[in-house]
């Protein structure tokens, strides 16, 4: 079953800004999705449809086959949703907050109140539950929003931006707690500056840019549409210039190592013998981790904004 | 952060869910009353004070007599009145756009309620107020003067349909407000005015008949002369028709915020 569909959406603005063209999009039941694109792109515009914050232009929105057209109600319920921007009320305190969204999808008070410990719980907020909200800090007031987006149990979470402004503990943590969320049966759909997130994270992807899908694949396919990948080898003796070795490109890095890109007709016995001519040791390797950055740039650089179609490639 | 098992609910029907839903609504709007008691009861009771001891004690004594009663008799309905309808506009004008400006509208949007009852939420919440402190204002009112209660009803009904009245205006004007300049205008520049030329602190037979016909057009007239009927069994102005302007503006008022939910108009944009 398809926990998200999304048919020639279409959004313009009322100062004429045409922020989506037409997208269709369909995220499988279950699933660990990535919505990504530039500033701009359309991403939280077609978040906000799909949440009933936007009103769309023309298209149909599917939230596990409900309608938002003819089965509002239904659809909302299915969904959670953890916004960009901090949107919940600052005066009020962490366990108001988590009880009166509980309220607002029709979970009784006593029930709430459980749940909101459950939630409290798994999102280490146990002790800020008499906080009053504008006082927790910026990780914190991130988990807030999942543990509401999470109280009336959704079976689809639509995260915009969740780690932005967090730093690398509770981000982790976080991709920790959403991996578990998603095993446990939580379709996910997540948007991301850090493409690293959406790498380890996510089993499909769909770029967006300009209002339209340029993307839209399963995330392993997508990267094997690179046709190269960097790897950064850490030398025994730090080099001062980089190696020649001819067929590759080589450069150096600010510590000493070296980074090579190697096609997919190449392999790295050719390289490793090749610097073990040289008398070079290599004592440690790993994956430059930017390859969905690299996709992602030549994606949205390599497209006509127009036609949403490739751009030529430029002559000389 | 782990994830344990969640407690599951049980799936309650929709009326059951809906009534939570309200219910929400109005306990949030309540507590806010609460939590912010010194600026939604605390004013309204001192002005109410003033006027009384200003108007009723000191300058009412040489006016003398209205219509068979003090003049403080007289203008306690009125000033009860006043206190509704600035305090239910009041609540909701500012509890709807604060909701809007810090985005916290957003948790009632994103969640399965049907738009009239978010009105019926925000306009319950405006009532409850407007009737928290008409009440104060009145246990004020009985410290300066007795008040006799002529026709019980239509106390109710007038106090009723009036809080419910300007709840719903406020909400229109959150509605539409882009900035906190746009939502104490409206109270500032229309509903001051409108109230105090309302018939709060006289009769409109008092006035030549030019200015009499010009206060028939002020809808706040019909609504103050109700309230006065309820408690002084005497009013300027045709009852039956009071009470069918009231009944017809809320009904329309009402409609006109559950459309402007549904078209999205300053929320949805």
């Amino acid at each position: 079953m398809k926990a998200l569909s999304l048919r020639q959406l279409s959004k313009t603005y009322r100062n004429g800004v045409h922020a989506l063209k037409g997208i269709d999009l369909d995220v499988e039941q279950g699933d660990f999705f990535a919505l990504l694109g530039p500033n701009g792109a359309g991403k939280t515009t077609a978040i906000g449809i799909i949440a009933s914050l936007v009103n769309k232009t023309a298209g149909q929105v599917l939230v596990f086959g409900h309608d938002i057209d003819t089965d509002i109600e239904a659809a909302k319920a299915c969904l959670g949703l953890v916004p960009q921007e901090i949107n919940f009320n600052q005066f009020e305190k962490v366990s108001t907050i988590l009880v009166n969204q509980a309220g607002f999808y029709g979970i009784p008070r006593r029930l709430a109140k459980e749940r909101m410990e459950v939630w409290l719980h798994k999102l280490q907020l146990r002790e800020k539950r008499d906080a009053v909200s504008r006082s927790l800090s910026g990780g914190m007031k991130r988990r807030l929003m999942i543990a509401r987006a999470l109280i009336h149990e959704p079976r689809l979470l639509i995260l915009d931006e969740p780690t932005a402004g967090v730093d690398i503990e509770v981000r982790r943590s976080m991709w920790e707690f959403l991996r578990q969320l998603n095993d446990r049966g939580t379709t996910i759909i997540l948007t991301t500056h850090y493409l690293e997130e959406a790498e380890n994270l996510c089993r499909n992807i769909a770029i967006i840019d300009e209002g339209r899908i340029i993307e839209h694949d399963r995330m392993a396919t997508v990267l094997r549409k690179l046709h190269s990948e960097v790897f950064v080898l850490n030398l025994r003796q730090p080099l001062s210039t980089a190696p020649d070795l001819p067929g590759y490109a080589v450069k150096l890095a600010e510590d000493g190592s070296i980074e090579v890109e190697v096609t997919k007709a190449q392999n790295l016995n050719d390289i490793f013998a090749a610097l073990s001519a040289r008398g070079l040791e290599v004592v440690s390797m790993r994956n430059k981790a930017n390859r969905l950055e690299e996709l992602f740039m030549r994606l949205v650089e390599g497209r006509d904004a127009e036609t949403g179609q490739p751009k030529p490639a430029a002559s000389a | 952060m782990n994830t344990a098992t969640p407690v599951t609910a049980a799936v309650l029907p929709r009326g059951d869910r809906r009534w939570v839903g309200f219910r929400t609504i109005v306990i949030r709007e309540f507590s806010r009353i609460v939590r912010i008691w010194g600026q939604t009861i605390v004013p309204p009771a001192i002005t109410a004070t003033l006027y009384f001891i200003i108007f009723g004690s000191l300058i009412g004594r040489r006016i003398g007599d209205m219509g068979g009663v003090t003049y403080m008799q007289y203008i306690a309905p009125g000033l009860i009145m006043m206190s509704v309808i600035t305090n239910s506009y009041g609540n909701v004008v500012s509890s709807f756009f604060g909701a809007k400006f810090g985005r916290h509208v957003e948790e009632l949007l994103v969640a399965p309620l049907p738009n009239w009852l978010i009105v019926l939420g925000y306009i319950a919440g405006g009532v409850v107020r407007g009737l928290l402190v008409g009440l104060v204002v009145t246990v004020i009112a009985l410290f300066f003067t007795h008040l006799h209660v002529e026709h019980l009803l239509a106390v109710l009904a007038a106090v009723l349909l009036t809080a419910v009245i300007f709840s719903l205006l406020g909400f229109v004007n959150a509605v539409f407000a882009k900035n906190f300049d746009q939502i104490s205008f409206v109270p500032t520049f229309i509903l001051t005015p409108m109230t105090y030329l309302g018939g709060v602190f006289y009769s409109i037979t008092m006035l030549p008949d030019w200015a009499q016909a010009v206060s028939k057009a002020n809808p706040i007239l019909y609504m103050v002369n109700a309230f006065r009927y309820g408690f002084l069994g005497q009013s300027d102005v045709n009852l039956g028709l009071s009470f069918a302007l009231m009944t017809i503006a809320a009904a329309a008022l009402f409609g006109l915020c559950v459309w402007l939910m549904e078209k999205g108009t300053g929320t949805r944009e």
